[in-house]
């Protein structure tokens, strides 16, 4: 069998994005002796794309804001199927979180009175993100990375793991190679922190990068941990739309945050015409009201633009269906028209908005200063994955704990804008401190070789395969990134979601016998053909449980079920392997929440 | 439709060449997604670095048609593409593969500088107090999305290879950002006098040509480092006021 490197650590964190990054700073400041690996080099990660902010309930432009608000929009935007721990530990801690980094470096844009600003932002009630101009996940990750290398974490770049190794119930290593030269690690760890990121790559239209192949959800599948809330994919209502080569790509909602409104073909302020009842209260009456807002009248509500992402985004695809779309099949976004409203409006625009008005004069020739920006939804994030405990971050595999987007519970069923930089931090943290903690408590474990060789034979196997009949791996993703974009995107049919399932299938036969050309040495089309069982298995995990849930709640919208049902108001959908290998699909009764919390949510209306 | 040729460069540490490609581009593509299609359609192997695609992560560095630029970034409207286009990894890093290029230099480099060190918080929370006017300079260095181009073109770096004297333009500009954050207490202008070369720049300002962020690497970065450097050890006066007040 070919040789390994094996390399041993306390604890072993997977991906290095801002949770990765954020776990692995407090797992090694604690006294573990820690190692990150990621797919890319680091601070490529996809934390680097954020461009709106981190919310947290700093209350520094307005002072009615606290954790109980920012719990309680968590809550309203994830339609209360949230794991509420989570929301709550989230909403207590991220204003620390913000400072921390502050500390270590980072530089946010000020208020006048040299306090961090905040900026408005879809379904949160105050203004709360802490932001640097558009480029947020750029500072963030910085910041970690530029902090985390003097921190004596063993940082293992350009390498992709392939399989957990377990010792009996507990999880005790990992199998991985390194894309430069295709050789095989062996880490040996007494606990791992998965934060891989989400699996947008499994649909064609996507603000995600090659990395988003969902790693981390299918390595703790298989390593026997559940998976929850798998069917809710956030599609973000502004993704560009043209040109063609940059479909998908993010428009951040900063810009409606900054005053930008939506229109359609017929120049209608479309999204005035279908506010949510339980948001009636907090939505703008005008644009008058609107516009008031977003220069920060405290008595104004927000305007309906920043209404929740699922919402805004099924307004848009309404609109382009009813015929009343852009010429390339989206609506407009303005932030142009604020230059009736104040007198520096371009420049405003280029301070605030900076990399937008750099994507779309490079990208598309548009002056976002002048004219209306094209946009449709995108595959965005998402908010189910590996369903851990909430204050731990723990899986239901001993040793085996997960983090920001591959972790789930908090977001429910939609998550709101501005929360994954704040959970990435906050639960990041938490998970490698108790990860950490884990390892210490814990003595070693014995690694199975012949489990070791097994995965290795199967990464290799590709390389023996004929490649002259069999389809190529790059055609078998672009088939499934079809499928799942036609058949289980924004608006979902049962019947054509178990057409799907059928498709996923035929995929899986396919992948199985795939080939690949060349040798192992940075070799991307090997490296896609590994990537297809990732993908297959989380897009059968999204399918499945599209399929049992048999309402529209958050990001899922079922056209043959289009109302919300008080009965799966009370489930979590749960997916696990059983022993034969074939996927099961089971529920799991929301906890009751303390009264403590549920006063809160009473209290904020 | 229509089609373009590329000339891509193909090799690893044992030599390559060029090797001749040719795909259908439409409106609005980028050099990204031909080289993306490509890899797709005749070349699976094809070794390339990319993430976002929209220019934040600067991963996709390569020299096209000589220019050092990221591909995400360089729209095929903006190439004579009737003559052919040439695709080749950046000449400053060691080779890996095709257009993939070893830049762990980077990395050591950015590891021996001194880290960030604030002075005590302004406030009980733990918080300081800083203005706008006070961070925009920073802010500007903060852009980097280390993509490293402007090591790339570097003449120090790129012909003669003086990586072990001279940090490159990123490393520069990574310091200004820590030198001129309003809360960092951290002394490094011995450090760039010394083992990190500030001199050896002679502000030819290649790098600020080149950089995909527009940083002003030269003009606000170095030139500034620079003189903070001379003002510390070549100026009689300060020099002297330094050693009896120990001022930065």
């Amino acid at each position: 069998m070919t040789e390994h490197e094996v390399i041993e650590h306390d604890v072993l964190i997977i991906g290095a994005g801002g949770a990765g990054l954020r776990a692995a700073i407090e797992a090694s400041g604690s006294g573990a002796k820690v190692g990150l690996v990621c797919k890319s080099l680091l601070g490529k990660a996809h934390t680097v794309m954020a461009e709106g902010g981190i919310a947290a309930a700093l209350a520094n432009v307005d002072d009615r804001d606290n954790w109980k608000v920012h719990f309680s929009d968590t809550m309203r935007g994830g339609q209360y199927i949230n794991n509420w721990r989570m929301a709550e530990i989230h909403a207590k801690e991220a204003p620390d979180r913000v400072r921390e980094l502050e500390s270590w470096g980072a530089v946010f844009d000020r208020t006048k009175e040299g306090k961090i600003l905040q900026r408005n932002f879809g379904g949160h009630k105050y203004p709360r993100l802490a932001h640097v101009g558009d480029r947020t996940g750029l500072e963030m990750i910085r910041t970690l990375q530029d902090h985390g290398i003097h921190q004596g974490i063993d940082v293992h770049m350009e390498v992709t793991v392939v399989h957990l190794l377990k010792d009996g119930n507990r999880v005790c290593g990992a199998v991985a190679y390194d894309r430069e030269r295709g050789r095989f690690k062996v880490f040996h760890a007494k606990a791992i922190v998965i934060a891989t990121g989400g699996i947008g790559r499994a649909f064609k239209i996507t603000s995600n990068s090659w990395e988003y192949t969902g790693d981390g959800h299918s390595l703790a599948y298989h390593a026997g941990a559940d998976l929850v809330d798998m069917e809710f994919i956030q599609f973000h209502p502004t993704g560009m739309v043209w040109p063609p080569s940059v479909r998908g790509i993010l428009v951040t909602e900063g810009v409606r945050g900054e005053g930008g409104i939506l229109t359609n073909s017929e120049g209608k302020r479309f999204m005035f015409g279908d506010i949510p009842d339980n948001y009636k209260a907090q939505t703008a009456a005008d644009p008058e009201e609107g516009w008031r807002y977003v220069l920060g009248d405290k008595d104004a509500n927000r305007p309906p633009e920043l209404l929740t992402r699922d919402h805004v985004a099924r307004c848009i695809v309404k609109e382009i269906k009813a015929g009343r779309g852009s010429p390339h099949g989206g609506v407009y976004l303005d932030i142009a028209w604020i230059k009736e409203k104040i007198g520096n409006a371009e420049e405003h625009i280029k301070k605030k908005l900076p990399s937008m008005y750099h994507q779309f004069k490079q990208l598309a020739n548009i002056d976002i200063t002048k004219e209306p920006m094209e946009v449709g939804p995108t595959t965005h994030y998402m908010m189910g994955g590996v369903r851990v405990e909430g204050d731990s971050q723990m899986s239901t595999v001993p040793g085996l704990f997960a983090c920001g987007e591959c972790g789930a519970g908090i977001n429910g069923a939609n998550r709101l804008g501005g929360n994954s930089l704040s959970d990435l931090l906050v639960l990041g943290k938490r998970a490698g401190e108790y990860a950490a903690k884990f390892a210490n408590d814990h003595g070693a474990t014995q690694v199975d070789n012949e489990e070791i060789d097994a995965a290795k034979r199967e990464a290799l196997a590709p390389f023996d395969r004929q490649t002259n009949d069999a389809v190529g791996a790059y055609q078998i993703q672009y088939s499934l990134q079809d499928t799942m974009q036609n058949l289980v995107g924004i608006v979902r049919k049962g019947n054509e979601m178990e057409q799907a399932l059928e498709e996923i299938d035929k995929l899986k036969k396919q992948a199985e016998v795939v080939g690949v050309i060349g040798n192992r040495e940075y070799n991307p089309g090997w490296h896609t053909a590994l990537d297809l069982k990732n993908l297959l298995t989380v897009s059968e995990a999204v399918t499945l449980s599209a399929i049992a849930r048999k309402e529209s709640r958050g990001a899922q919208f079922r056209d043959d079920y289009p109302e919300k049902s008080e009965e799966w108001a009370k489930y979590n959908n749960i997916i696990r392997r059983r022993p034969d290998g074939s996927m099961q699909i089971d529920r799991a009764e929301i906890p009751e929440m303390p009264a403590e919390l549920q006063e809160i949510i009473k209290e904020m209306g | 439709m229509a089609t373009a040729n590329f000339k891509i460069w193909r090799g690893d540490t044992d030599g390559g060449e060029f090797k001749d490609y040719s795909t259908e581009v439409s409106e609005g593509m980028v050099l990204l997604d031909a080289v993306h299609q490509i890899q797709a359609e005749s070349a699976n192997d094809l070794a390339c670095r990319w993430n976002c695609k929209a220019g934040k992560c600067g991963s996709c560095s390569a020299e096209i048609n000589g220019h050092p630029k990221l591909m995400c970034m360089t729209r095929l409207d903006e190439l004579p593409l009737e003559q052919g286009t040439t695709v080749e990894p950046m000449k400053t890093f060691p080779l890996i593969r095709d257009l993939t290029t070893d830049v762990s230099w980077n990395y050591r480099v950015k590891k021996n500088i001194k880290k960030f060190k604030p002075r005590k918080p302004d406030n009980e929370d733990g918080s300081w107090t800083m203005y706008q006017d006070d961070i925009d300079r920073v802010q500007e260095f903060r852009k980097c999305i280390e993509c490293f181009l402007c090591q790339d073109v570097c003449h120090v770096l790129r012909e003669h290879h003086l990586h072990d004297e001279f940090i490159g333009p990123r490393a520069l500009v990574y310091t200004a950002a820590l030198e001129m954050h309003p809360l960092d207490t951290e002394d490094r202008l011995e450090d760039l006098k010394k083992a990190e070369g500030i001199g050896l720049c002679n502000i030819t300002k290649c790098c600020t040509h080149v950089c995909p962020e527009e940083i002003k690497i030269t003009d606000n970065a170095i030139i500034p480092l620079k003189e903070r450097v001379v003002d510390r050890f070549y100026d009689p006066v300060l020099s002297l006021l330094s050693k009896l007040f120990g001022s930065k």
